[in-house]
């Protein structure tokens, strides 16, 4: 594995291996008061994030130094980004400053793939952390550990995903990798937020109806709403969307006993989903931060440390 | 005076065209070609003064005519100039096109569009038709100055605002009836703005995959439908651009059945590729409007051969470097097109037997000359006619490369494909502009 540009181009052995090697990492730092690991020393891993976000660049940060890696956040405003210098030519600087490894994050759906095109020849990876509306690979690997360990296995899995799939990169991403890892996945949504096509993606089922769907799961994973999409028509209102797909206490109750609740944050409480849904046992989404920053871990092992090294 | 599009007084060296078959058929014949027309035809010429142009094995076909080139001059040098655009058509076989009007400054007034024609004139490779803007700075608000532009030295009789829809109805409506007056058309880029907000690539499962905002159909489709009952309800001409849906090709069908003047092209690059050339996010692969699917490039091959379709039009697009090496979403839509466009028709038509070389002439020639109302360009190879000619090497292939082509950007989407048969001569009036590949200046 050179990149990790996408969930859709990750085979079930490929996958699973860094889901092992997080579970791996998350029992090995267990208890430690000095949680580092010197396995990336003198390895120089960059965020580069044209768009904001918190949870996704601490994450990343703090899998680096944890793993005893140079970390340094190159943020979108305070760079040479904001000069308007090409993604190309920022990226050819990034990998000749010597970075071993660029996470991105780019509003531009294909932008990871574009950087690993340009940087074909160095020795820089690169690493997709969300592009646009088409993938987050981290996110999904951190749902699928999340749901491994409160399940067990995913194999034959019943997940629904809930929310705005059309502009979800979350959504693309799960999607392709819960298939992969041989989850069933059930898509729910109004009409609106589904894309067009959407009915040629490996999933078992389209629902409009969230209430029909709740008995017969393993795992709910609701998406975030944006705010310009409340504006943008494709539902009459905040109010209206949670009444049909919103996660409240009622829901909860139609759910097996042993189903979990994923957001991937930041949750909009009231709205995606009602407090006591996410603070309750059955929600993991605290276990999903966590498992983000083992996961992270994993795939900078495996991209910078090596696949011999992997076991 | 006004200068009338060019007519065949100018002086060139008497030419002899040996062995070409006219339209493909038949045996082998010469041409003799002076003071700019086709003086005789028929087997065994003697050659007299004549230079002797050696064409055995070749296809004679009528100059090809581009109802829709991006000549980037006045504004993008850096993409393509007049000079290197002219030298591409007359590569491609072009003995005419139409230079689209979302230049900077925009050609929405008289000074710009003689200004285009004058440069056009000047490089002489092809006849360089200026099209004029329909709204001032293609805003769609306001009718630019269409009289005037039709009264210039430019002669405009192709309006566009070409890269803008003119979506407001009742300025399509106005622009539709002005021109009747004017003995000009209006060619419109059928795109509902508010359909595609942010449109990246085909509304569909392609999209859907790689997280690319929808173009939907119908944002083409509607704006086709509504166009042609507004021609039919004023009895104006209308001409669409770049057809790219199996449902446009419907629409016309059912309005030119209804007796709607309107007229229709087609681009190679519809006629061949398809939006499952995205998953490499490279932008040498966007395109307004954007590549679509089997299903429709296979209905846009049928409607062409039929005549659903008028013609071939390349919406020829440079772009330089920096706007498409770049990510997907910033990058400029359009490809390169005046040099790979016969090609691309004989491996999408032709090869199928959809078309015969009569076919080819029809739809990247007399057609879209015709719909222009230019007089001297699209017509039959015959004796006492304009020799505007191109000449088709129909059984070679070769490799398209960027760096080989005379424009100035790369922007081809065919490079390393190999594509059957190619443009060995093109005459603009008597004139060899191109032969094997270089330009004759």
């Amino acid at each position: 594995m050179k990149h990790l540009l996408s969930a859709e181009n990750l085979d079930r052995d490929t996958a699973t291996a860094l889901l092992d090697t997080a579970d791996h990492l998350k029992r090995t730092l267990l208890g430690r008061e000095v949680r580092k690991l010197p396995t990336l020393r003198g390895r120089t891993v960059l965020t580069v994030f044209y768009e904001n976000s918190t949870r996704t660049r601490v994450s990343f940060e703090v899998a680096g130094k944890w793993m005893s890696a140079d970390v340094v956040n190159v943020s979108a405003t305070g760079s040479s980004v904001g000069k308007g210098e090409s993604l190309r030519d920022t990226a050819l600087t990034l990998s000749a400053a010597g970075a071993d490894c660029v996470i991105l994050r780019h509003p531009a759906s294909g932008a990871a793939h574009r950087l690993a095109t340009w940087l074909d020849g160095t020795p820089t990876a690169v690493v997709n952390a969300g592009d646009g509306t088409h993938e987050h690979p981290t996110q999904a690997l951190l749902d699928a550990a999340t749901l491994r360990e409160r399940l067990g296995s995913l194999a034959g899995r019943r997940v629904a995903i809930v929310g705005d799939v059309l502009h979800s990169r979350v959504a693309r991403s799960n999607v392709r990798l819960l298939a992969t890892l041989g989850a069933e996945v059930t898509l729910v949504a109004p009409p609106t937020l589904l894309p067009a096509g959407v009915e040629r993606w490996p999933v078992a089922g389209i629902s409009h109806d969230l209430d029909a769907e709740l008995p017969g799961l393993d795992a709910v994973m609701l998406l975030r709403v944006q705010a310009e999409r409340m504006h943008g028509g494709f539902f009459p209102s905040a109010r209206e969307y949670s009444i049909a797909y919103g996660m409240n206490e009622t829901r909860l109750r139609r759910l097996p006993e042993h189903a979990v609740v994923l957001h991937p944050g930041p949750m909009l409480r009231g709205m995606e989903i009602s407090s006591s849904v996410a603070d309750s046992p059955r929600s993991a989404i605290t276990e999903q931060v966590r498992n983000g920053v083992h996961v992270r871990m994993a795939v900078l092992y495996h991209l910078l440390a090596g696949e011999e090294h992997a076991e | 005076m006004t200068a009338v599009a060019h007519t065949a007084t100018e002086t060139t060296t008497p030419l002899l065209i040996r062995g070409v078959r006219p339209y493909g058929e038949g045996e082998p014949v010469d041409l003799r070609i002076a003071e700019g027309r086709i003086a005789e035809i028929g087997p065994g010429l003697a050659a007299e003064d004549a230079e002797v142009l050696d064409a055995g094995g070749l296809v004679a076909l009528p100059g090809f005519v581009d109802l829709h080139t991006h000549l980037r001059e006045p504004g993008r040098e850096d993409a393509e100039t007049i000079d290197t655009g002219s030298a591409a058509a007359a590569l491609g076989g072009y003995t005419a096109v139409f230079a689209m009007a979302n230049t900077d400054p925009v050609a929405d007034n008289a000074v710009v569009v003689e200004h285009v024609w004058r440069r056009g004139r000047e490089v002489g490779l092809v006849d360089v038709h200026p099209v004029g803007a329909v709204t001032v700075g293609l805003a769609g608000e306001k009718l630019a100055e269409l009289g005037a532009m039709a009264r210039s030295s430019a002669r405009v009789r192709v309006f566009s605002d070409d890269g803008q829809c003119v979506a407001d109805p009742l300025i399509m409506r106005r622009a539709l009836e002005y021109t009747k007056a004017l003995d000009a058309v209006v060619a419109q880029h059928a795109e509902e703005p508010r359909l595609t907000v942010g449109a990246q690539a085909h509304e569909g499962e392609t999209a859907a995959r790689l997280g690319l905002t929808g173009w939907p159909a119908a944002a083409e489709e509607a704006v086709v439908a509504r166009d042609c009952l507004l021609a039919e309800q004023v009895g104006a001409r209308l001409h669409v651009c770049h057809v790219s849906t199996a449902g446009t090709a419907d629409v016309l069908r059912w309005a030119k059945r209804r007796g709607v003047r309107v007229s229709a092209e087609v681009t190679p690059h519809h006629l061949l590729l398809t939006d499952e050339r995205l998953t490499s996010y490279d932008p040498v692969n966007k395109v307004n409007p954007p590549l679509r699917t089997e299903r429709d490039v296979t209905a846009l091959r049928r409607a062409l051969a039929e005549g659903v379709l008028d013609c071939v039009a390349t919406d020829h697009a440079p772009h330089a470097p920096q706007d498409k090496d770049c990510e997907w979403a910033a990058a400029r839509p359009g490809m390169l097109g005046l040099q790979t466009a016969l090609s691309v028709v004989v491996e999408a038509l032709v090869r199928p037997g959809l078309l015969d070389w009569r076919g080819v002439a029809r739809v990247m020639s007399e057609r879209p000359a015709e719909i222009a109302g230019l007089a001297d360009q699209g017509r039959p190879l015959a004796a006492g006619e304009p020799a505007n000619l191109a000449l088709v090497d129909p059984d070679t292939r070769w490799t398209v490369r960027a760096s080989e082509l005379a424009s100035i950007a790369g922007n081809t989407p065919y490079e390393g494909m190999e594509l059957p048969a190619a443009v060995a001569a093109t005459v603009l009036r008597g004139r060899v502009t191109a032969y094997q590949g270089g330009i004759r200046a």
